[in-house]
């Protein structure tokens, strides 16, 4: 049902009944490594080549999830999944594997919320029963992909961002014990002119700002209406430029309930995460593992997520475009 | 270059671009330039050390030490690239080690190495050259800019 301009409020309510959450090397360093499901202490995965390491983590998300849920993939009706590489690789093949009614999604890093956003439509209207919504990013094949080889030696800016090895997956049903899905709103694309592809933060804040202030506005609600609100990826820099914005728009978030899952998934001494996390992975495993977990010890009730994605790609930033962007918010309550 | 980028933005994009660069950390330049000048001061002094004993232990004069002197520079920085050490030593000295031999010398390994997965010929063959390229390219060029330059001089009777 459309509320206001661009919100989606789900009256079926559709439960998340089970997750998954895959991480590398990093993310086991990192403070939120307890609400990983699997974490890898290599790169490859005992694969040949990057592209597969991420296949195959996608792989093991969506198999934790079925098992967690108790469920084999005949069971399931759809699967929604989306991530960083070109053509969307990793979701295609790793749909291959499930072999289920698929759609691939491209959203870049806001990708995780499209997918729930969506899937929660197809569960709510009844044209789907169970659906599964999922994504990934791989830190070197991101890094191949859109920058410079691993192990060439650039020295990156206090700016850049740590691309999240990680994958995460999310079942959604009509009805079960979990989490329920209560509403999203759809971003529009914004361009503030930010064309520095080592900043991204600062790219993609002012999307986070234009998609909170929508939802509010939509829903009629205020910040105080959340126990957390958080961004998906916008790192130190993005976010301190996105909490003064809201400032300046007059809609100031408290600082204890507002947070970005990029700064929450690294140690904010760990040296090589420079600005914090990024990439589709970031807040699929924040949320799916950690806020999802606080939520279920009954620390959290009502939270909204904020994915955010920077919709370039390294041929039209070599063109000197500037950065589109754009955020994706979903709200999720438990135990209201 | 900022006020390049500025002059095609909206109204509202000027305002935003200095809202955000107002919140962006700088870049330490002049830590980084300490390190960059340490490190690569460092390399060369290496360099030198191996120059010299190639001078002292075999016979080599000045001129032709230089080429095994680099061949040695080349197969550290490869190796060290190869054992994944040389990105982490980078992020810390910058151009400290992206300007002496072994920065080119990265450039190219890494690319090798990381196109692997594509195979001999379209992986490292091909994508070999990706960032090494445009160093040869233009490096050739100003070669030969500058020995026109040399040589109309000559001509003309200067130098």
């Amino acid at each position: 049902m459309l509320k206001g301009h661009q919100t989606w409020v789900y009256p079926a309510k559709p439960v998340i009944i089970s997750t998954g959450t895959v991480g590398g090397p990093q993310e086991a360093k990192g403070p939120l490594a307890e609400d990983f499901d699997l974490l890898h202490g290599d790169l490859w995965l005992g694969q040949d080549s990057y592209e597969k390491a991420e296949k195959k983590m996608l792989e093991e998300a969506c198999e934790i999830t079925l098992k967690k849920a108790g469920l084999q993939k005949k069971d399931l009706q759809f699967f929604l999944c989306g991530d960083l590489l070109n053509q969307v690789v990793s979701s295609s093949f790793a749909a291959r594997t499930l072999a289920v009614p698929f759609l691939g999604l491209y959203g870049a890093c806001s990708t995780s919320m499209e997918g729930l956003a969506l899937g929660a439509l197809i569960v709510d209207s009844g044209y789907g029963e169970r659906v599964l919504c999922g994504t990934s990013s791989h830190n070197a094949a991101t890094e191949k992909q859109y920058r410079y080889p691993t192990e060439y030696g650039s020295q990156k800016p206090p700016t850049a961002q740590w691309t999240v090895t990680g994958a995460g997956a999310a079942l959604l049903a009509p009805g079960g014990d979990g989490p329920v899905v209560t509403s999203a709103t759809i971003g529009r694309v914004v361009d503030m002119g930010m064309s520095d592809p080592f900043n991204m933060g600062g790219a993609m804040a002012p999307a986070a700002v234009d998609t909170i202030t929508a939802h509010l506005r939509d829903m009629q609600a205020s910040p105080r209406d959340y126990d957390l609100i958080a961004t998906g990826d916008l790192g130190k820099v993005g976010f301190e430029i996105a909490s003064d914005l809201l400032k300046k728009h007059g809609l100031e978030i408290p600082s204890e309930l507002f947070t970005d899952c990029g700064l929450e998934i690294y140690d904010k001494k760990h040296p090589e995460a420079l600005s914090g996390g990024s990439g589709c992975g970031c807040s699929a495993t924040v949320v799916y593992g950690h806020i999802l977990n606080r939520m279920k010890k009954g620390e959290l009730k009502k939270v909204l997520i904020v994915a955010t994605g920077a919709l370039l790609s390294p041929l039209s930033y070599q063109q000197k475009e500037t950065i589109p962007c754009i955020a994706h918010a979903v709200s999720i309550e438990y135990g209201c | 270059m900022s006020n390049k980028v500025k002059k095609n933005l909206t109204p509202v994009q000027q305002e935003y671009y200095d809202f955000a660069k107002q919140r962006e950390p700088k870049r330490p330049v002049f830590s980084n330039c300490v390190r960059a000048f340490l490190v690569g001061g460092g390399i060369c002094l290496l360099g030198q050390l191996i120059s010299d004993f190639f001078l002292w232990n075999f016979d080599f004069t000045e001129k032709t030490a230089g080429n095994p002197t680099v061949a040695i520079l080349i197969i550290i920085s490869v190796l060290l690239t190869a054992l994944g050490v040389y990105d982490h030593i980078a992020q810390w000295a910058g151009a400290g080690t992206a300007v002496p031999v072994t920065g080119f010398a990265n450039t190219m390994a890494s690319a090798a190495i990381e196109h692997r997965t594509e195979g001999f010929v379209l992986g490292v063959g091909g994508k070999m050259f990706k960032l090494a390229g445009p160093v040869i390219a233009f490096g050739v060029f100003s070669a030969f800019v500058v020995a026109l330059i040399k040589t109309v001089i000559t001509m003309l009777g200067g130098l």
